[in-house]
């Protein structure tokens, strides 16, 4: 990690601090509209696509696909200098939501669009765990 | 709705560009500010018009990442030593410049104003990005940061990527960008790369930034400053320079790329739509494009979704057309901000004057044969921010 640069991290507070709470418990949990049945992402406590505020929390399949990808030769933020490279995604879950991530536990230029990928959660803080994922296919899930 | 609302037609060619300036860009900010730069380019562009500060009433800025400040437009005009009776701050990202000349355009064709100065400068510190930071709180920066998102870099590797994925686009298609308009700044002294020619196997040997984008791929932000004057139609035809009509200009966002249908369906489908609405023109009506190549991959899919090519057709057009300035399809004839440099949030406007240069046949060396149709882009955020220009000479 450079030196003086600290990690990024979320803040786990506000609308989405159930999100983070739920990672950090081991499951993933998303907003979801009554009133047009569509997950929520990023979580807030109305649905961005048709403003009802009836939402509910409920477990969200973590099983996906990775929908887009690009292997991170040159970091942008200083404190991922020396992860590089490393794989930075979209990765589609079953709920159609779509969540940038990291995909870990294979060499970089192994991930390619449309692969079968399942959550590996990264503890990082007592409050912070981090949602990456990776192969389906790699064996003992993590 | 998208597709539902008519362009606005009775806008077309109201309004019209009388006068430009570009400053000469550099690495570093060599001593200036943002705001000594705007300084010359407003004092070049009203000269350039054939006006005096006094006929300015209007003043459209866009922020300043190394010079931010809350009310610009009126910092801006009391530098200028300006009172004018419309100010603007646009605030689009990268689409800022397309945006300042739409609301400019828009104001003159209603009549909010005669005469409009629409001007950006910014300077470039690379230490400086880490030191001071322009402010940006957007909730979804907590699920992307702690994840490594490498910026726009990562996001629009990750266009291209999918891009070749499903469309089986080639890194040797989306150099020949680069590689075409690095041919035109041979012919633009004022570009940061002139005299440094530029090969497709150049570009594919530089370092990989974000898998499959090269370095030489990827903008290189930089010091400078330009400046639009735009004005009524009727007055511009009075002013030494042939105008620029703003025949059509449409704006579109959406948010969040990537929970839209399709990351590779971007809003510049709608803000295209707009503008060749309003002008009452269609793509294949345009002599030459100067659109917003912060990276080689943004010029392939704003090509495909403003209607040049169909969508996946990218690769194939940009490899079957000569995109110089003495090509088939004149493509960023400065040399596009890859070659010329990108001054801040503002870079864009290097398109738009750009354009009116080409238009009022003053571009010299790299002057393309036609002229009377240029379609000008302006993409901010990841495929978010998106506004489009047809601006064409008077017939």
């Amino acid at each position: 990690m450079s030196e003086g640069f600290p990690r990024p991290l979320p803040k786990v507070e506000g609308d989405a601090a159930p999100y983070w709470r739920a990672l950090a418990a081991g499951r993933i949990e998303l907003p979801r509209c009554r009133a047009c049945s569509r997950t929520i992402f990023y979580p807030r406590p109305f649905c961005p696509a048709c403003l009802s505020d009836d939402v509910a929390w409920e477990a969200v399949d973590g099983r996906g696909t990775v929908y887009a990808c690009t292997v991170v030769h040159k970091p942008t933020n200083p404190w991922f200098f020396d992860q590089a490279p490393y794989v930075y995604a979209i990765v589609e879950l079953p709920c159609g939501v779509r969540l940038p991530t990291r995909i870990v536990g294979c060499p970089a230029e192994n991930v390619r669009v449309g692969d079968r990928v399942e959550p590996v959660f990264e503890r990082v803080t007592d409050e912070v765990t981090l949602l990456h994922f990776a192969h389906a296919d790699r064996g003992a899930p993590a | 709705m998208k597709g539902t609302i008519e362009s606005a037609p009775e806008l077309r060619g109201r309004a019209a560009v009388a006068g430009i300036a570009e400053l000469r860009p550099s690495k570093t900010p060599e001593g200036r500010t943002p705001l000594g730069l705007i300084a010359d380019a407003s004092r070049l562009a009203i000269a350039d018009a054939g006006l005096r500060p006094a006929d300015v009433d209007g003043i459209v800025v866009c922020p300043a990442m190394m010079q931010y400040s809350m009310l610009w437009p009126s910092v801006v005009a009391e530098h200028l030593g300006l009172s004018p009776s419309y100010l603007e701050f646009v605030d689009l990202g990268g689409a800022s410049s397309c945006g300042m000349i739409a609301r400019a355009a828009a104001a003159v064709a209603t009549g909010r104003a005669d005469v409009v100065l629409c001007v950006n400068g910014d300077t470039w510190d690379p230490k400086g990005m880490y030191l001071k930071p322009p402010p940006l709180i957007s909730p979804l920066r907590d699920f992307t940061m702690p994840y490594g998102a490498a910026g726009a870099n990562g996001d629009y590797a990750m266009a291209a990527k999918l891009h070749m994925a499903r469309y089986g686009t080639t890194s040797r298609q989306l150099a020949k960008i680069a590689a075409d308009q690095r041919t035109s700044a041979q012919k633009n002294p004022l570009a940061l790369f002139h005299g440094k020619p530029l090969t497709v196997d150049d570009v594919l040997a530089s370092p990989l930034v974000c898998d499959p984008l090269h370095l030489l791929e990827v903008v290189m932000p930089c010091t400078g400053a330009e400046a639009v004057i735009v004005t009524s139609a009727e007055r511009a035809r009075d002013l030494p320079h042939p105008p620029a009509l703003v025949l059509g200009f449409g704006e579109h966002l959406e948010p969040d790329p990537f929970q839209r249908p399709d990351y590779l369906v971007t809003p510049v489908v709608e803000s295209a739509r707009r503008a060749f609405g309003m002008a009452g023109v269609v793509p294949r009506d345009v002599d030459f494009a100067e659109i917003y190549d912060c990276y080689t991959s943004a010029v392939l899919i704003e090509l495909e979704d403003a209607g040049f090519c169909a969508k996946g057709e990218g690769g194939p057009f940009v490899e079957s057309h000569d995109l110089t300035y003495a090509g088939d399809f004149p493509l960023n004839t400065h040399g596009g901000m890859l070659s010329f440099g990108q001054p801040g949030l503002g870079g864009g406007m290097t398109l738009v004057v750009e354009a009116v240069r080409q238009i009022m046949g003053r571009a010299g060396e790299r002057q393309v044969a036609r002229r009377d149709v240029a379609f000008v882009h302006g993409n901010g955020g990841t495929f978010t921010e998106e506004c489009s220009l047809v601006l064409g000479a008077a017939r």
